[in-house]
């Protein structure tokens, strides 16, 4: 009996696209889905003497994000130009950040299904531009589309803390968080923002050896799922291998691999003779950067309550489940909202539903932000409370949310005109009450036997009460009256 | 030194990353000559640089920034003006087989 044990150890490389107006070095447009080669200019088409400038809007989300990911800030850096043949690289060369990133040694907390938060070491944070497209289309030719060349692009490099395909996307989940919340990146799957490059192997213990199966990279995954499913299964692919073979780790058997989203297995890349050799050498065309104090400064007056902290905060302070904690906090927009709204007055748990529950749904319908609908937190704060003192239903807050996104109007005004204001007169609804028990003999009589009838007759006595208030008898406080006269036996 | 700097195969090499086609004679010829201008500059390594910081740029300024504002870009029509190959929006490459290793 062989005795096996192994840990999977992931590093991840994630490019991330920045939300600026134009590229990187030239001020061309940055714009989804624009007229092929419409957005291009002599600096991204790499025309001779055309000159770069660099965005100074770019290298301060560059900042902001290595400043959240708790990196060192370099104060002074430069650019490297990367040397490759592409269709879509039109200078033959990248320009990157190869011996001093923007941001490094820092870290990120990723929180796991367990309630613990996990440290994950990032070593560096550099800023560099991205190709155009290449489209593989039918015929001889492929098309170039350069648009996209030249817009800016953030990689960030984990350390190989990472230790299962869950983390792996629970990491990306969490980026993609920090980025929305820092604004510096709309960070939308669907348009490529986010683009990722794990790399993979295994740490096995056989028979009291150690071993290190080869670190496979797998190239360009575009969805959280790819993301996990090619780690897990990339993972499963090496114990196998080495089970099979015995091959371990040495210098030069690393493997590129691409994911078959369609078969969901890792393929390997047709590799290169050579080894890559990319000739970094710094940019002439491009001066240092200094990130002196006083500029640092100012980038962090722009740090906001990063979406961890405030997902924490949540929790311990409002009381809200992780879970309800995590949805709010998925989105900026509504996590501020909603944290506006309990500030406005009014219960935590209860302004949580609302805005999951309705005005998450409007917005999505309405394709705009929960914050965008027109309720200030204020008003939204007054309908919760109406709620609490049970003016009105949970049922009839919903429909008041609903025309309130339509009207101007406060919402103890709108349900005085939808009739949707419950009655809680103690002494009005105990008149109703009294001429239900009259009505109802045996309904009375069923409720009061304390047997398995009892539960459907106190059911049907509550909704004779309902029927004559047309709905708007506050039902807690029915209840209440009811109880006391049928235990009192009338 | 004696030794060349530089090989025939790291010619090889070197002309195959930039893309150049060249003859064996070629070859030998530029690895010749790439040898002395090495044998030149390394003459270099005699100076003690050992408390001089490595020069990122020639030029003693920093922070060229410019604000994130649109400029007009060239449009479709002229960008693909001097393309040897393109078809209405694009331009045309020889059908590229393999992914790229770059990035
Ligand atoms: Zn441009």
């Amino acid at each position: 009996m062989t005795n096996i044990d192994y840990k999977v150890i992931v590093g991840l490389e994630i490019h991330v696209q920045l939300a600026t107006r134009t590229k990187m070095f030239c001020g061309c447009e940055l714009i989804f889905a624009a007229e092929p080669n419409s957005r291009v200019c002599p600096v991204c088409l790499g025309l001779p003497g055309a000159l770069p400038v660099m965005n100074k809007q770019a290298v301060e989300f560059a900042i902001l994000t290595a400043l959240s990911l708790n990196c060192k800030v370099a104060e002074f850096t430069k650019w490297d130009r990367k040397s490759y043949y592409y269709p879509d690289l039109p200078k033959n060369y990248q320009i990157s950040q190869y011996d001093l990133p923007i941001g490094s040694t820092g870290f990120i907390e990723i929180p796991l299904p367990d309630g613990k938060v996990k440290k994950i070491r990032i070593r560096r944070v550099h800023l560099e531009e991205d190709a155009g497209k290449n489209i593989h289309s039918e015929g001889n030719f492929s098309q170039v589309d350069l648009n996209r060349a030249g817009t800016p692009l953030l990689e960030i490099v984990t350390e190989p803390d990472i230790n299962s395909a869950e983390e792996v996307r629970l990491l990306a989940i969490e980026l993609q968080r920090i980025v929305r919340f820092l604004g510096v990146s709309e960070a939308d799957m669907q348009k490529g923002h986010m683009r990722f490059e794990p790399n993979v192997n295994l740490h096995i213990k056989k028979d009291n050896n150690e071993y290190k199966t080869p670190i496979t990279e797998i190239k360009n995954l575009n969805s959280f799922k790819a993301l996990e499913k090619s780690v897990a299964f990339e993972a499963q692919r090496q114990l196998a291998e080495f089970l099979d073979s015995g091959k371990v780790m040495q210098s030069g058997n690393k493997k590129t691999l691409g994911w078959d989203d369609i078969r969901e297995v890792t393929v390997l890349q047709r590799e290169k003779e050579e080894a890559h050799d990319y000739r970094y050498f710094p940019d002439p065309d491009l001066v240092p950067v200094v990130v002196n104090k006083k500029w640092l400064v100012e980038i962090k007056t722009k740090l906001c309550e990063l979406p961890l902290t405030m997902q924490n905060r949540f929790v311990s302070e409002y009381g809200l489940s992780d879970y309800d904690a995590g949805v709010l906090t998925a989105d900026k927009a509504a996590a501020e909202f909603f944290d506006n709204t309990v500030k406005a007055g009014g219960d935590a748990k209860r302004i949580c539903n609302l805005v999951t529950q309705t005005g998450l749904k409007i917005a999505n319908e309405k394709n705009c932000k929960v914050s965008q609908l027109g309720i200030s937190p204020q008003k939204l704060a007054e309908l919760a409370k109406m709620v609490e003192a049970g003016q009105i239903s949970a049922t009839a807050s919903v429909t008041i949310f609903e025309k309130m996104t339509q009207s101007e109007s406060a919402p103890q005004q709108i349900a005085e005109s939808l009739n949707l204001l419950q009655k809680s007169d103690e002494g009005e609804l105990e008149k109703i009450v009294d001429e239900v028990i009259a009505a109802n003999p045996q309904a009375v009589e069923d409720a009061k036997s304390g047997d398995k009838k009892s539960k459907k007759a106190n059911g049907f006595l509550m909704g004779q009460v309902m029927q004559k208030t047309k709905g708007t008898a506050n039902p807690q406080v029915v209840a209440k009256i009811l109880s006391s006269k049928l235990n009192k036996g009338i | 030194m004696g030794q060349k700097k530089i090989d025939i195969e790291q010619v090889r090499q070197v002309a195959k990353l930039a893309r150049l086609a060249l003859s064996d004679a070629e070859i030998v010829q530029f690895a010749v000559q790439l040898s002395a201008i090495l044998e030149y500059v390394e003459k270099l390594n005699q100076l003690d640089t050992s408390k001089v910081e490595p020069l990122a740029h020639c030029l003693p300024i920093n922070n060229c920034l410019r604000t994130d504002e649109i400029k007009q870009s060239l449009g479709t029509e002229k960008t693909l003006a001097n393309a040897p190959q393109k078809d209405e929006q694009f331009f045309l490459v020889p059908k590229i087989l393999e992914e790229p290793g770059g990035l």
